[in-house]
């Protein structure tokens, strides 16, 4: 029986040895390659992080649904939302000419478009689902520019690992990774269903980020930047998200 | 008594030594980790399900549509109608948090289970019934004593009864699978990979509504699972399922 105990005990010990230095291993690559995320600290870290490296390694260029015109839900639904700025109904009494995105951080030539110039840039429809982490969703038209095309436009630099960007209401900001930033189907949005995006669904300019969450997809969008660290922004959890308690992924 | 040395009768048949075990360690932990796991589930699950208590089949589902069936229950969001006159507090931050991470701790627990029972024999030792026991005679004779809540005997505290073998397997390999799949059915990023996970299902609101009442089967299991521990002695059930020992037949009687 001591034989075989001990044969066990060095088993065991084998087991543990690898399976410490094997999570070490993991842990270490999963930073290289960006596949921990920025709310990865507290009790739900594990979780978390199993999401969005599982997510990571088998979606980083696969395409959100796409829908047919028949299956376009009859109303876009107007979220609640809280009252809207002084700044945004001076913009929106303005008919929203003066409405600027400004564009910058590690990028060549940082800069502001109005949406006039938006609208320039070759424009994309796509028919996706719009899920709120409630638990309801609508499908409609989203007409828009994609936003590599203005990351294009200004340049990244090869170290940008994130983008940040702002609603006109500073409560709510959200960031992304290089990944989802460049995503074919990540737009700066304009149009809804053959018309101006109206300001119940985030008009004049909303990120859309069909394969995340409602709430990652932010309205009034009037500041984008682009950064190497979420260290700096808020809190340094990524986004208000977190801040609030909810999670920077939102792919689930 | 006399004759039972003659003709032993099934329970004395067990050998010494399988008598004193009744689920195997393995057994033991991945069955109280599933337990923690699918109350964590379950309460997050409450939490997440108020803040829309609508019911929808097809792609999409909203206020604005008409809903397959609305719980009537307050809601922890304004914009749903429910006809009541306040709002619960909103969870949902910390419930889909915890949601995810008990969803991840049960699927390795699982896959765990799984193949330890695949090579031990488990599944075909101890889960799948006998050719003998899928008789109607045998089906009927078990359902019959299950109504009459029939305490079982001793060679039946040993190992489970056909009812328990069909229940448990219904369990581990159409609703738990069920409930993994219409719920990954409902992420974005997922289907976008997976695109059939969904469009199988009837569309997003269709699993999100499948995901409803697969964990309404679930939780109907675990309360029938609880009472039924009661009937068979729920003191010596649970010591067996904790310590690995069967208690003998008089116990808890």
């Amino acid at each position: 029986m001591s034989d075989l105990s001990r044969r066990k005990l060095i088993t065991t010990g084998f087991a543990a040895t690898a399976g410490v230095l094997g999570l070490g291993t993991a842990a270490h690559l999963a930073q290289k390659y960006g596949l921990v995320p920025p709310d990865h600290g507290g009790i739900w870290g594990i979780g978390e992080t199993l999401t969005y490296a599982s997510q990571r390694l088998l979606t980083r260029h696969s395409l959100a649904r796409e829908f047919s015109r028949s299956q376009i839900s009859k109303r876009p639904v107007p979220n609640e939302m809280p009252p809207l700025k002084d700044e945004y109904k001076r913009l929106q009494a303005g008919g929203f000419v003066d409405w600027r995105l400004s564009v910058d951080g590690l990028v060549d030539r940082p800069g502001e478009f109005s949406l006039e110039q938006l609208k320039g840039y070759p424009s994309r429809s796509q028919i996706t689902q719009l899920a709120c982490e409630e638990g309801w969703s609508y499908i409609a038209e989203w007409t828009g520019v994609p936003l590599s095309h203005v990351l294009e436009v200004v340049g990244i630099q090869p170290h940008a690992r994130y983008l940040v960007y702002f609603s006109i209401d500073p409560d709510w900001w959200e960031s992304i990774d290089m990944a989802d930033a460049l995503h074919p189907q990540t737009f700066l949005a304009y149009g809804l269903n053959g018309e101006e995006l109206p300001v119940a669904n985030g008009g004049p300019l909303r990120l859309r980020l069909p394969r995340q969450l409602g709430y990652k997809s932010v309205k009034f969008i009037t500041r984008v930047t682009v950064t190497d660290s979420l260290k700096g922004f808020g809190k340094g959890l990524g986004s208000a998200a977190p801040e609030g308690g909810y999670a920077w992924y939102a792919g689930i | 008594m006399a004759d039972s040395a003659y003709m032993p009768n099934s329970a004395a048949a067990v050998p010494a030594s399988a008598v004193n075990s009744r689920h195997s360690g393995l057994v033991r932990v991945t069955h109280w980790i599933t337990t923690l796991c699918f109350i964590a589930l379950l309460v997050s699950g409450v939490e997440i399900l108020i803040s829309h208590p609508r019911f929808y089949w097809g792609e999409t589902g909203n206020v604005l549509t008409t809903p397959l069936f609305q719980l009537p229950i307050p809601s922890s969001r304004a914009l749903v109608p429910t006809g009541y006159g306040y709002v619960l507090p909103d969870q949902n931050g910390w419930s889909r948090y915890l949601h995810f991470q008990a969803a991840w701790v049960l699927l390795l627990t699982g896959l765990l289970y799984a193949i330890f029972s695949l090579l031990s024999g488990h599944f075909r030792k101890n889960l799948f019934p006998g050719k003998a026991d899928l008789s109607w005679r045998v089906l009927r004779t078990e359902i019959v004593n299950h109504l009459r809540f029939k305490r079982p005997s001793a060679a039946e505290a040993r190992s489970y009864n056909v009812l328990q073998r069909l229940t448990y397997l219904l369990v581990i390999f159409v609703l738990f699978p069920l409930v993994i799949w219409s719920g990954l059915a409902m992420s974005l990023a997922f289907v976008s990979a997976f695109p059939a996970t969904v469009t199988l299902l009837g569309g997003q609101q269709s699993a999100r509504t499948i995901h409803f009442f697969v964990s309404l089967a679930l939780v109907l299991f675990l309360l029938v699972h609880v009472v039924m521990v009661g009937v068979a002695g729920f003191r010596s059930r649970t010591r067996a399922m904790i310590t690995g020992k069967a208690g003998t037949d008089m116990e808890g009687a």
